[in-house]
């Protein structure tokens, strides 16, 4: 049966989906335009759309008055390093639960991600403690280890539903053909796995990008990424709407493009694998 | 070289024994299929060969070694997969190359020997294509390219025809039977389809509930069934067992007539009956028959009987013919 | 058949392999809780080192009886179940509209996923100046162009603000799992039902609805793991206030431990918070059992 869709229809869907994206967008997209404007355009009423005088003077500024690219910085190195250490953790892992399952295997799994059912700040106060007492207070490998340990769980569920997918005949061909257990995994589950993998990888990357609680309560001036350097701007600064808005398109852009440019994996990351 | 022998080995999965013991000898350079309905233990027997599962008691001998504690990799045997089993991300070449490389040998000698495997299978102009690019029997070409290059003590193949349609499947039954003269290694077959068996074995493994019924080349099982099992499951259309009263005037408690057996004739006879369904294929016309007092039987004749639905005929078996089973299910003989 | 690969070996090393990521995540879980539990019957005090001393469960009869604490616990939930609610209507809703045919499909999805990617810190403070601002923010100027008075927001409905701010987030997330479950329906199902007569509304009920259940249960799981822990949003927002009318259980224990630095009240909180997450993930997981099992 063909599907007729008349064009008056397809059109009507058309201006009320983009209305409602825009509609979700427009804050993102004023952020943007004011980043451009004078502090005065900025607070202007009516406010100007898009005939301002546009200047770039506010990154300028943001960047000279709190060194953004420190704390960008820090918040590539905290996102990249904690997702690439969970990955190594998490692969060989998965691979057992994937395709060497026991009767417990389900049970390890949802305590696995029971963990991250423990509200934060339940642990807040030991982990403030031991990361003062140990020094690793306001540092990048700090953050890295935190952030690390609450998305390994997350990570750990994506992979083993992709490993699922893949036919266990396959691994057992390699080990027929061969190849160690270590080589089964190097070179053909993990290959075999690569969309999956980048889906985890871009998810995580951004969880720990926007991670906001324990980046906002481990680090100070040193190590804080971009979380916290924004939330400086809460501060009676942020009467600065242009500023504020520079900066703020500042922290959020770097993901905001990776995100866009690798749509396909980040659909497929964003349902966790739980959904096909 | 590549002899099997299975001793006393069992498999139990938690409480459940899916083999409960097998002895068995395989011999070098011997064509044996598995053969049994599905979830007779076929499968899991020759992933116990392959060491694929650890065997519960029991020992697999290889080439006259212990091979029961070895790892797949260890035992020289090669497999061919039902799902073909070919890594999806790798090339035709790099997919028979794989173990090779694992076994690290030397980048000209797994050329050459990918190059040779590929002209024996009609691969050449392949061979730098992703196995989704190709169609199912070149796909099953490439798994058994891969599976010879090592040249191994024996294959294994799980099924692999399983997956093609009926023309294919016969084609490539026939390569394989070719391969094997070729190669006289020893190869291992996997098939719940009888008629894969009959064409291709040597020696036939007839397996049920985990238990060997019986062991014999294709035409002795199909002669001399061990059992009402084996005599129902070898042989198409299936064999008619008849029961009570006609049994027991030839002193047995079953009988069995293969359809190809029984005489036909439209006016005389030892049972009569109507024709129900008239399967014609030309050469041949099944006929299943309601034969009064005994049920339905099916009966293989000329393409030229004329009968259609209603007629009635008469049934007489072949005498010489006649397989005779015990209240067990045995043979007698 | 024969997914589980099982010879001795491959059983070892996959307990092998399994064995870091468990026992980080068990270090993890028990090494912390155990210190908190350990702090919380304590009188502990950052500002007064060395004057700690036992205090049996002084610190949870005093976290318990504070007012504050069920104004925090109310606010959790009304959060949590706020958002859900907003996002799980509004997702199907949005996931049925993008599952139709239009032109630039793609780029609609694109503006739809992007509140997903910015930072709560941002979005947060994006929403506070410009636009709940009752002087600056867009919607004051809106309120006074049809001739209405600014609302302020955050002083007048900070839950309620909040909510709003934090939906707007998490909406995309639940928008694009319940699209993706949606284009698995089987077309086919979809004509078998319209040729039996059903109305587009009995479709939706009979056959859309049921199949997003599981999509559904993901988003509530997923989304409950994230929303109970929300914090950054109130920070710099109304930082609890005013008064107490936003603060939740997350943030009252960090005011207790990094503004008060009552090491052992806010210990005996984190506690409390704990069991609390336990008996929503109790019936959650109960849930998500049953529904991922199928």
């Amino acid at each position: 049966m063909a599907r007729n869709v008349s064009t008056q229809r397809k059109l009507v869907t058309t201006v009320l989906a983009w209305t409602i994206g825009i509609l979700i967008f427009f804050p993102i997209l004023w952020t943007f335009l004011t980043s451009f404007k004078t502090e005065a355009q900025a607070i202007a009423s009516p406010p100007a759309f898009l005939f301002f005088d546009w200047t770039t003077e506010n990154y300028f500024e943001v960047q000279s008055r709190s060194d953004y690219f420190k704390h960008f910085m820090n918040s590539v190195v905290v996102s990249f390093g904690s997702t690439l250490l969970g990955l190594l953790i998490a692969i060989p892992s998965a691979w057992a639960m994937a395709f060497s399952p026991t009767k417990r295997t389900k049970d390890v799994l949802m305590w696995m991600l029971s963990t991250k059912m423990m509200p934060p700040v339940g642990v807040l106060v030991p982990m403030y403690l031991i990361f003062r007492n140990t020094g690793l207070l306001d540092t990048r490998s700090g953050l890295v280890m935190v952030l690390t340990l609450i998305n390994l769980p997350i990570i750990i569920w994506m992979l083993y539903t992709y490993f699922k997918e893949i036919p266990g005949e396959i691994l057992e061909a390699a080990r027929m053909d061969g190849a160690s257990l270590a080589k089964e995994i190097i070179y053909v589950l993990t290959p075999m796995a690569i969309p999956g993998i980048a889906s985890t990888l871009l998810l995580n990357i951004i969880l720990a990008w926007n991670e906001a609680f324990w980046t906002l309560n481990l680090s100070a001036a040193k190590a804080a990424p971009l979380t916290a350097f924004i939330a400086s701007y809460s501060s009676p600064e942020g009467l600065f709407y242009a500023k504020l808005s520079a900066a703020s398109t500042m922290a959020i852009a770097p993901i905001l493009i990776l995100g866009w440019f690798s749509q396909k994996q980040l659909v497929r990351g964003l349902t966790f694998g739980a959904v096909k | 070289m590549g002899s099997i022998t299975l001793k006393n080995v069992s498999k139990v999965f938690g409480a459940h024994a899916v083999i409960p013991s097998i002895d068995l000898d395989i011999n070098d350079g011997e064509f044996v299929v598995f053969v049994g309905p599905s979830g007779c233990g076929k499968s899991t027997l020759l992933r116990l060969i392959a060491g694929l599962e650890d065997v519960s008691d029991g020992a697999i001998v290889i080439d006259g070694k212990n091979a029961t504690e070895l790892p797949p990799a260890k035992r020289g045997l090669s497999m061919v997969f039902q799902s073909y089993a070919l890594y999806p991300h790798m090339s035709v070449r790099a997919n028979i190359a794989f173990p090779l490389k694992m076994a690290g040998e030397d980048k000209a000698v797994i050329d050459k020997k990918v190059e040779d495997a590929a002209r024996v299978l009609n691969l050449t102009d392949y061979l730098d294509r992703k196995p989704r690019q190709l169609s199912g029997g070149q796909r099953q070409r490439v798994a058994i390219g891969r599976a010879i290059v090592r040249q191994p003590e024996a294959f294994l193949f799980d099924e692999p025809l399983s997956n093609l349609d009926a023309a294919l499947r016969v084609n490539m039954r026939l390569e394989i039977s070719q391969l094997h003269q070729q190669l006289k290694t020893t190869m291992v077959y996997v098939t719940h389809d009888q008629v894969e068996a009959m064409t291709m074995a040597d020696k036939i493994v007839v397996l049920n509930r985990g238990r060997i019924e019986q062991v014999g080349s294709p035409l002795e099982l199909y002669h001399r069934p061990d059992n009402l099992f084996v005599a129902g499951f070898i042989g198409s259309p299936k064999m008619n067992f008849i029961s009570g009263g006609p049994a027991a005037s030839h002193q047995a408690h079953t009988i069995g007539v293969r359809p190809e057996h029984l005489v036909l004739s439209k006016d005389h006879g030892m049972w009569q009956g109507t024709v129900g369904v008239a399967e014609h294929l030309g050469s041949d016309t099944f006929l299943h028959v309601n034969a009064d007092g005994i049920g339905t039987m099916t009966a293989r004749v000329s393409g030229d009987f004329a009968v259609t639905h209603g007629d009635r005929v008469f049934l007489t078996p072949d005498p010489q013919r006649l397989h005779r089973f015990d209240e067990k299910g045995l043979a007698i003989r | 058949m024969g997914d589980a690969m099982a010879t001795l070996h491959t059983r070892s090393a996959a307990r092998l392999m399994i064995a870091p990521s468990v026992l980080l995540l068990l270090a993890w879980m028990i090494v912390p809780l155990a210190l908190t539990i350990y702090f919380s019957l304590l009188r502990y005090n950052l500002l007064m080192p060395g004057m700690e001393e036992f205090a049996g469960l002084t610190n949870y009869t005093y976290f318990l009886t504070d007012p504050a604490f069920f104004q925090a616990v109310f606010n959790t939930l009304a959060i949590v179940l706020g958002v859900l609610f907003i996002t799980v209507v509004g997702g199907i809703g949005l996931a049925l509209l993008l599952d139709q045919p239009m032109f630039g499909q793609g780029i609609v999805r694109i503006l739809v996923i992007a509140p997903f990617l910015i930072m709560p810190t941002v979005a947060a403070l994006v929403w506070k100046n410009m636009f709940m601002n009752p002087v600056n923010g867009l919607f004051a100027w809106l309120a006074k162009l049809v001739g209405l008075q600014p609302f302020d927001f955050l002083a007048n409905a900070p839950l309620f603000s909040i909510i709003l701010i934090v939906a707007w987030q998490w909406l995309p997330f639940a928008t694009l799992i319940l699209l993706t479950a949606l284009q698995s329906l089987d077309e086919e199902q979809k004509e078998a039902a319209q040729m039996d007569g059903a109305g587009a509304l009995s479709r939706f009920i009979y056959l859309v609805l049921p199949h997003l259940s599981r999509a559904i249960t993901v988003v509530i799981l997923i989304q409950t793991i994230f929303l109970l822990s929300v914090f950054a949003e109130i920070l710099v927002t109304t930082n609890g206030g005013p008064g107490t009318q936003s603060t939740t259980l997350t943030f009252l224990v960090y005011a207790q431990a990094l503004l008060q630095f009552d090491v052992g009240g806010a210990s005996a909180g984190g506690i409390i918070a704990v069991i609390l997450a336990n008996i929503v993930a109790f019936f959650l997981m109960r849930m998500i059992g049953k529904t991922l099992e199928a």
